[in-house]
């Protein structure tokens, strides 16, 4: 297949959002979708530029994105160790598969009120509610990396010696990190979620929160310049998973 | 001489797959012995049991009845006097040719350097030193079984057991690999057990071959003394009439085992 745009490929990723922002423009200055409900992309852009110029954003940032990493780390670990745990012994797998697919059927969503019951308004239940959605996404993977590992492989590190912990270590663990690897992004993406939604549901600070006060002021720009900060931490999250993911899986056919 | 390894009437059966099947009894009552230096190869066609006879020497795999006897002990779990080359990829996909080679001395504790000069060693040996930093995605099918033949070899195994290690290499890679085998074992004459369904790399390898009948309840029914001279060279003593005779002789064995082998395969 041939590739298009070979050359200067960010260059017209960058006029597809340029010519989005002025037709958004276009349209909100000439009246034909009312400003009132769609916003104005320059006054939306000022905003972000302000927050930032005057640093008021930096706090609600930094709560969010705090928020979103201890989701991330403790649902990680727990999704590792649960994994590793259902996935190497049977009998704890077929006892616990009824509950672990309920619990994942279950819009977990919907547990934020009582999270913000239990933990409080603070950072905790965001980070409770960012950690149910991540640990189901780490938990899988794991489980099948360690269900996955080739019978072969594992007969032939038994025969060079390997002891239960240095088969857990030198083939389950990798083996399991390769999987967890390929859900990463999803898994920052649900920590971050989690993140922003707690806040918009009762929180007294973070993006999330920002965004609901903007609302509750019919300030649509504002809510805007919100979304667009989001989407730019998102990004570059997804950036550094991507860069960790370079260096960890370089024995992966497809990281070449 | 002494006796490497022993199978006395060891007999395997598999579990039914389903209720209508009865359980599959893949090896019975076989009895076949290894002597300490010997290189024994077992012949016997496709899905026969020939793996899993290696698996029970591995003890990998415990018999349903009978015994195994390693150097006159009874062997209760895994073989630790044996190294394992397996039929399909058995490399750790993560770890690098040098990492996978000296895998056996770094979980045995051996201290790094000593894994690190052991396997500069090894790596030489098999003509990988130029290969040492990559994965196994990126390998040749022959550099990966020259891998494996170092990763089993690199811990010094009293005896070698080898599932048809060569039989996924195209005949140029084979014949090179079968030498270098040989060349290995000229220097320290391990036991071995080979397990081929290729009679000529059967012969051209060992001191005796060992015909299995076909399945279920495989067993011996023929052993060939394999009297040409060493060392050799595999493609070259293939043309030596000696090679031609016994040949002639086995195939008679085998060859309405195959049939049968291959008539349960169709039906
Ligand atoms: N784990 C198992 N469960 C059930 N049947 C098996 C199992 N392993 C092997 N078999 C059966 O035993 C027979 C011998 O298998 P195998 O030893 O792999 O044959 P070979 O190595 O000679 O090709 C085959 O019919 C196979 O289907
Ligand atoms: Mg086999």
């Amino acid at each position: 297949m041939r590739r298009p745009f070979p050359k200067h490929l960010w260059f017209w990723q960058l006029a597809v959002a340029l010519a989005f922002f002025t037709l958004w423009w276009g349209l909100t200055a000439s009246g034909i979708l009312p400003p009132f409900f769609f916003g104005e992309p320059v006054k939306v852009i000022v905003r972000v530029g302000q927050w930032f110029v005057v640093g008021d954003i930096w706090e609600h940032l930094g709560v969010t994105l705090i928020e979103t990493l201890l989701a991330f780390v403790i649902g990680m670990i727990l999704g590792l160790a649960v994994g590793l745990w259902l996935g190497l012994s049977a009998t704890a797998s077929t006892l616990a598969d009824p509950y672990i697919k309920a619990f994942n059927a279950m819009p977990r969503v919907i547990l934020a009120p009582i999270f913000a019951v239990w933990f409080g308004l603070g950072i905790w239940s965001k980070v409770a509610l960012g950690v149910t959605l991540v640990f189901f996404i780490i938990f899988f993977n794991v489980y099948h990396g360690v269900r996955e590992v080739s019978p072969v492989v594992l007969a032939n590190a038994r025969m060079l010696g390997a002891s239960r912990r240095q088969l857990l270590r030198h083939i389950y663990l990798p083996s399991a990190t390769s999987w967890v690897f390929s859900s990463l992004h999803t898994a920052v993406g649900m920590a971050f979620v989690g993140a922003v939604v707690g806040e918009y549901l009762g929180a007294a600070k973070g993006v999330g929160y920002l965004i609901l006060q903007a609302e509750g002021a019919f300030d649509i720009n504002t809510v805007f310049a919100g979304i667009l900060v989001l989407t730019g931490c998102a990004l570059l999250l997804d950036w550094g998973v991507t860069l960790v993911e370079r260096r960890l899986l370089k024995w992966r056919p497809t990281h070449q | 001489m002494s006796v490497a390894l022993r199978f006395e009437q060891v007999s395997v059966s598999f579990p039914p797959r389903n209720r209508s099947e009865a359980s599959w009894r893949a090896v019975a009552n076989t009895t076949l012995s290894v002597d300490e230096g010997e290189f024994v190869s077992v012949v016997g066609p496709t899905g026969c049991g020939k793996s899993t006879l290696l698996n029970v020497a591995a003890g990998l795999l415990a018999p349903s009845s009978g015994e195994v006897r390693v150097f006159g002990e009874p062997l209760m779990s895994l073989n630790r006097h044996a190294g394992y080359m397996f039929q399909a990829d058995a490399l750790l996909p993560w770890k690098t040719t040098a990492e996978n080679i000296g895998l056996g001395l770094m979980l045995a504790g051996v201290p790094a350097r000593e894994t690190a000069e052991q396997t500069r060693h090894w790596l030489a040996k098999v003509g990988l030193t130029h290969a040492a930093e990559r994965y196994p995605h990126q390998l040749s099918g022959g550099m990966k079984k020259r891998v494996g033949m170092a990763q089993a070899l690199i811990v010094n195994p009293k005896i070698l057991l080898m599932d048809e290690p060569f039989s996924a290499l195209d005949v140029q890679t084979r014949q090179l690999m079968e030498n270098e085998l040989l060349a290995l074992w000229q220097n320290d004459r391990k036991s071995v057990l080979f397990i081929t369904h290729d009679l000529e790399e059967a012969i051209s390898l060992s001191d005796r071959v060992i015909v299995l009948s076909a399945g279920p309840d495989t067993h011996p029914i023929g052993e060939f003394l394999i009297d040409l001279q060493r060392p050799r060279d595999v493609a070259e003593i293939r043309l030596t009439p000696r090679f031609v005779e016994l040949h002639e002789h086995i195939w008679r064995v085998l060859r309405g085992e195959v049939l049968k082998g291959y008539a349960q395969t169709v039906s």
